[in-house]
């Protein structure tokens, strides 16, 4: 089987964040790019272990500049085969989703993963665009996924539980916690990647619907407050008077 | 200006659904909630009292199915200026196929009202900052955070319209549902006890459960914690597990790391127990107690009790 796992650039997850100066972009100094960890550690390294099992071939793609190759070598030495970048800046979520829908459209993939949402825009809203898109069924923040033949089993969160579902493919999914563990590359890995393929396609008739216009940062706490070990009346009492949360 | 919202209703209406229809009445114009789920009318008829003009409900529809829900609710909302979802896992499924449906702008996690200049705040960077986002489309798609408004009650009622208008066979087919017994859903929580690695051991949760049954809040974790199989990876949050914003967060044995801040720090009030002084958590709370947990907990379940018992 074919698999397609997008995958996008986030900062580090230790990153402080901040902003230039008129808060219009995200500031990059000093920021070391990872891949987004639900792109990776559940979506590609799931992808990964259906190919271990059953088969597949498992390519990764990516809207970005080539400053994007490091992210994309990174998921090659984890194990993917082929690497696509979409030569484009990924302005939103709608621009990325149908850059990868039109490169895919033609290519029969059977599974198109992505991370239930990146770390940095927290949007959610790439695999279902993907989904309608493509004119896939969709099955969102799945935490398992197991296949048969032509069938996907999953399970997926719902409202204050989880539902388990059954799809035939082809079919989108994004993946969250609990689908598979991180993996960490060996140095056979790093080696194979330098010399797997990574092809640069350019865009057509993407456009964007949504822009950002400004950044801010959330106001500071303005102190703790401490209370005493024996004093958990007081602490009860400000949550009630005080805070007005209980 | 005309306003969709749509919710999905079973046993009772949720505070997600209130938030959303009184979020699309502060939009301002008219609100009409597309709604499934088996709820009756009459329940359905008190979003009235929220800034629903009117409610239809499509019983045809059963299933949680986004390819379903979202080819009704474009059929109904051609004219519509907003269609307003909880940022929940309907909206996450339904909302991103409707903005590529109706070539509408999706602006995801919203916090708060449009501002003047139209753009929307967003939380982005897992917690860490907030964006503003404008839609470049006339039509916009909105996905509102729960709990990051105050639903405002009129005591009006509006008319229900039962429709049963079929989309088509489900593609997605569900097997089974889990649904844990008689907890609170974490992202829709408004009191929150959470612990870590300070516990020491998963036989240790008795008094945070204890806690957290006292002050009627549901129960998280550290990563760790759900990593190494103390806790369910569901009840892990931070910037790779749940982000939550609760109205109450009480965090027990938590140091404080940059990942499980983000996906805290919306918390309007955080309390802190922990007995290193020096955990970098103290500096994102509002109350602190530098003690052992095994020592404050029981002191503080008996002061909640006591505190429930006389009011």
């Amino acid at each position: 089987m074919k698999i397609l796992v997008c995958i996008s650039k986030a900062p580090d997850t230790t990153s402080k964040i901040a902003f230039t100066q008129d808060n219009s972009r995200f500031d990059e100094n000093g920021v070391q790019y990872i891949v987004n960890p639900y792109d990776e550690w559940y979506a590609l390294v799931r992808a990964l272990e259906i190919k271990e099992t059953v088969g597949a071939d498992v390519t990764i793609i990516t809207v970005g500049n080539s400053s994007d190759e490091a992210i994309m070598r990174k998921a090659l030495a984890i194990g993917a085969d082929e690497a696509v970048r979409i030569d484009a800046e990924p302005t939103d979520a709608y621009y990325v989703a149908t850059a990868i829908a039109d490169f895919a459209k033609d290519k029969s993939f059977d599974l198109v993963l992505t991370g239930k949402e990146t770390i940095n825009f927290n949007g959610s809203q790439l695999g279902g665009m993907i989904a309608e898109a493509l004119e896939s069924p969709y099955v969102s923040i799945a935490s398992k996924l197991d296949v048969s033949g032509n069938t996907l089993t999953l399970e997926r969160e719902i409202a204050g539980g989880v539902e388990v579902v059954e799809v035939s493919l082809p079919a989108v999914v994004s993946c969250a916690k609990g689908m598979a563990e991180q993996r960490i590359p060996n140095m056979r890995g790093i080696m194979a990647a330098r010399t797997k393929p990574l092809q640069v396609v350019v865009p057509k008739n993407a456009e964007q619907l949504t822009s950002y216009v400004a950044f801010a940062s959330p106001a500071a706490k303005s102190g703790v407050k401490l209370i005493d070990t024996n004093n958990m009346d007081e602490l009860v009492s400000l949550l009630h008077n005080e805070a007005k949360v209980i | 200006m005309k306003n969709i919202v749509f919710i999905q209703a079973n046993s009772a209406l949720s505070k997600a659904a209130y938030e959303v229809v009184s979020y699309a009445q502060q939009l301002g114009g008219t609100v009409k909630v597309l709604a499934t789920g088996n709820l009756p009318s009459e329940a359905l008829s008190a979003l009235g009292s929220y800034g629903a003009s009117e409610v239809v409900v499509n019983r045809a529809i059963t299933s949680n199915d986004d390819q379903m829900i979202a080819a009704w609710i474009a059929k109904h909302s051609e004219d519509a200026n907003n269609l307003v979802f909880s940022h929940d896992f309907n909206g996450k499924a339904i909302a991103p196929r409707l903005s590529v449906k109706l070539k509408a702008g999706f602006i995801s996690g919203a916090v708060a009202l449009p501002e003047p200049d139209g753009s929307v705040k967003v939380n982005v960077f897992s917690g860490k900052a907030f964006g503003y986002v404008k839609s470049n489309t006339a039509q916009r798609i909105i996905s509102l955070l729960p709990n990051s408004i105050v639903p405002n009650s009129t005591g009006n009622v509006c008319s229900v319209l039962e429709v049963n208008e079929p989309m088509g066979e489900p593609r997605v087919k569900v097997l089974s549902v889990k649904k844990p017994e008689g907890t609170i859903p974490l992202p829709e929580a408004e009191l929150v006890v959470s612990a870590g690695r300070g516990l020491k051991g998963p036989e240790n949760w008795g008094m945070i459960e204890d806690l957290a049954q006292a002050l009627g809040a549901a129960t998280a974790c550290s990563r760790p914690v759900a990593d190494i199989g103390w806790r369910p990876h569901h009840e892990h949050v931070g910037q790779t597990g749940v982000a939550i914003r609760p109205n109450l967060y009480i965090a027990v044995g938590i140091s404080g790391a940059i990942q499980h801040l983000a996906g805290v720090n919306g918390s309007k009030v955080i309390v802190v127990i922990n007995p290193d002084a020096e955990a970098p958590f103290f500096k994102a709370a509002d109350y602190g107690v530098v003690g052992d947990a095994f020592e404050v907990v029981p002191k503080l379940i008996e002061a909640v009790k006591n505190f429930r018992a006389n009011s």
